[in-house]
């Protein structure tokens, strides 16, 4: 069945659409992760504007992250100061990106600025993935070699930096610029990529911020939900390339995708599960270099010009 | 004949001259020489819409060749060509032009070298190959025929230009239709249709109707809706993700 795209403004199959939502919800619920960096390659490969899909793949996180936060902020693992700092910098960070966002359209860069990102990051994620399940895989990996986190204490040039704040729920005491910086930049990869950017967020706040993990997924998805919906917003005041028809066919299917996958996960194991992982967001990365390097079909491309 | 039956018929000749005027000859006043209709004269793009064919039918009161074309709403087309750099093909240079036709097709009844010379389609602007496109571009004389041809191919492969005219099938010597099709992604607007009743290599007659394409139903209501207030398309678009995103958790703390 067919359903015409009011924005996208092309036909696409109903079922097709759901059963892409669907899934990446499964393999959100199988491996814990936003979805936001597979959706928006997969919509792309379907034929959906890269415009649109990245626009309409940040309106979708903010529901998929809505629904994530809840449990955490339950269990009192947001840390609400440091959601609100990596906020200020992700609202400056997205702003800025999707300015540069329309900068790059009026170009004709955006749609290899935006493969571009992927393979970086995809190629990036997903081959440390695959290193690091397959080494767990044959327990090569020493005992006791769990995700180390850097010193809390450890001084580094990051500890001179001004404008020192207390983050209680995180026990830290480090400068309020090294928040705000990770927030502008994932702000900015959220309105380039349409992604939560969940996948360096969490690193992020691991390794450079020292943050405990506990409150890492959820003081992340606080702030998602926000900076996604502020790329939603201004993407459609300034580009109107959201579409709300195709946000709602990806959640239906996510969400019932993401059940299936929960309950599927819990059978398998934990390093198979990251493996797997690891080689679809390879795979999904090398299809968009492959893309980008073969000589295409047709050297020249035409596009409207009242862009 | 009376002469009163004569003064008659003058006096009403006299009345009828307005009309007359409009045609070659007096006897064939009463019927025109091209008369053309459309089975339907709105192409409605609904929420299922995969592309519509359009019945064109006419009658042509004394033989000839018909020739139909179908030009979209003009707009500004940007051509770009990929180069490669470092590995990667790039886009890097290009050419913008105006007044090309957002979609465009062409029918006739046998080829349309045969029907016409090349300089009456040329005046005419009949067939893909005779329509002007203005380039606002600088661009160096061989650079010219090479982006224009990847506009047309590239119009072609996206279906919006007809790969080669349609054939336009005469029922009886006077009776003709053709189907024109609309594909999927076909843009909305104004379409103008010309049929063109050729002798004798020229043009011997044109009608000129008029076609709308646009989008009906929740779709169009959708896409008027978020290009006229987008502010509040974004607000409602986010409520619309955070309520399903809170209908999700609460499904899923009851398992």
């Amino acid at each position: 069945m067919q359903i015409y795209l009011p924005i996208a403004e092309i036909s696409v199959n109903i079922f097709l659409i759901l059963g892409l939502g669907g899934g990446v919800g499964f393999l959100s619920g199988l491996f814990g992760v936003g979805g936001g960096f597979l959706i928006t390659p997969l919509l792309i490969f379907y034929g959906i504007p890269p415009a649109v899909s990245v626009a309409t793949a940040a309106n979708q996180i903010v529901a998929s992250s809505v629904s994530g936060v809840f449990a955490h902020w339950k269990r009192g693992n947001v840390d609400l100061k440091m959601g609100l700092v990596l906020l200020a910098g992700g609202i400056v960070g997205s702003t800025a990106g999707v300015w540069v966002f329309a900068w790059l359209r009026s170009l004709g860069q955006i749609d290899l600025v935006i493969s571009l990102c992927y393979v970086i990051f995809l190629g990036i994620i997903g081959g440390m993935m695959l290193i690091e399940a397959t080494r767990a895989i044959f327990r090569t990996r020493r005992r006791g070699g769990q995700i180390r986190r850097s010193k809390k204490h450890q001084h580094s040039f990051i500890h001179g930096l001004p404008f020192k704040m207390r983050f209680y729920r995180s026990g830290l005491y480090i400068s309020a610029l090294l928040p705000l910086a990770v927030g502008f930049f994932v702000g900015m990869l959220t309105a380039l990529m349409g992604v939560g950017g969940g996948f360096v967020m969490v690193p992020a706040m691991i390794y450079l911020l020292g943050m405990p993990t506990g409150v890492v997924i959820g003081t992340s998805l606080f702030q998602i939900i926000f900076v996604t919906a502020n790329v939603t917003f201004l993407q459609s005041v300034q580009t109107q390339t959201v579409d709300v028809a195709l946000a709602i066919l990806l959640l239906i299917g996510g969400v019932i995708g993401a059940q299936f996958g929960a309950q599927f996960g819990a059978r398998l194991k934990a390093e198979h599960l990251r493996a797997l992982l690891g080689l679809l967001v390879l795979s999904v990365c090398l299809k968009l270099l492959f893309d980008l390097v073969i000589t295409p079909d047709d050297l020249y491309s035409v596009m409207p010009g009242d862009l | 004949m009376t002469v009163s039956s004569r003064m008659l018929i003058s006096i009403m000749l006299i009345g009828l001259l307005p009309i007359l005027s409009l045609g070659t000859a007096v006897k064939k006043a009463s019927a025109d020489p091209l008369v053309v209709d459309l089975s339907n004269h709105l192409v409605a793009i609904t929420t299922g819409f995969t592309g519509t064919n359009v019945l064109l039918f006419g009658a042509v009161e004394d033989e000839g060749d018909v020739i139909v074309t179908v030009r979209g709403p003009d707009q500004d087309m940007v051509v770009r060509k990929k180069e490669r750099k470092v590995g990667i093909w790039i886009n890097s240079k290009s050419a913008r032009y105006k007044n090309v036709p957002a979609y465009y097709a062409s029918a006739s009844n046998r080829p349309m070298d045969i029907i016409a010379p090349p300089e009456v389609l040329l005046d005419y602007r009949i067939g893909l190959q005779n329509l002007r496109f203005v380039a606002e571009s600088d661009m160096t004389d061989e650079d010219k025929p090479i982006y224009r041809e990847a506009l047309v191919r590239n119009m072609q492969d996206s279906g919006l230009f007809g790969e080669r005219p349609a054939k336009i099938s005469f029922l009886s010597n006077q009776l003709f239709r053709t189907d024109i099709h609309f594909p999927a992604n076909t843009p909305t607007g104004t379409y103008t249709i010309n049929v063109y009743l050729m002798r004798d290599g020229g043009v011997a007659s044109v009608k000129t109707t008029p076609l709308v394409v646009s989008k009906t139903g929740v779709s169009a209501e959708v896409y008027e809706f978020a290009h006229r207030y987008s502010a509040l398309y974004g607000i409602i678009a986010v409520i619309i993700a955070v309520v399903a995103g809170w209908i999700a958790s609460v499904a899923f703390r009851k398992r």
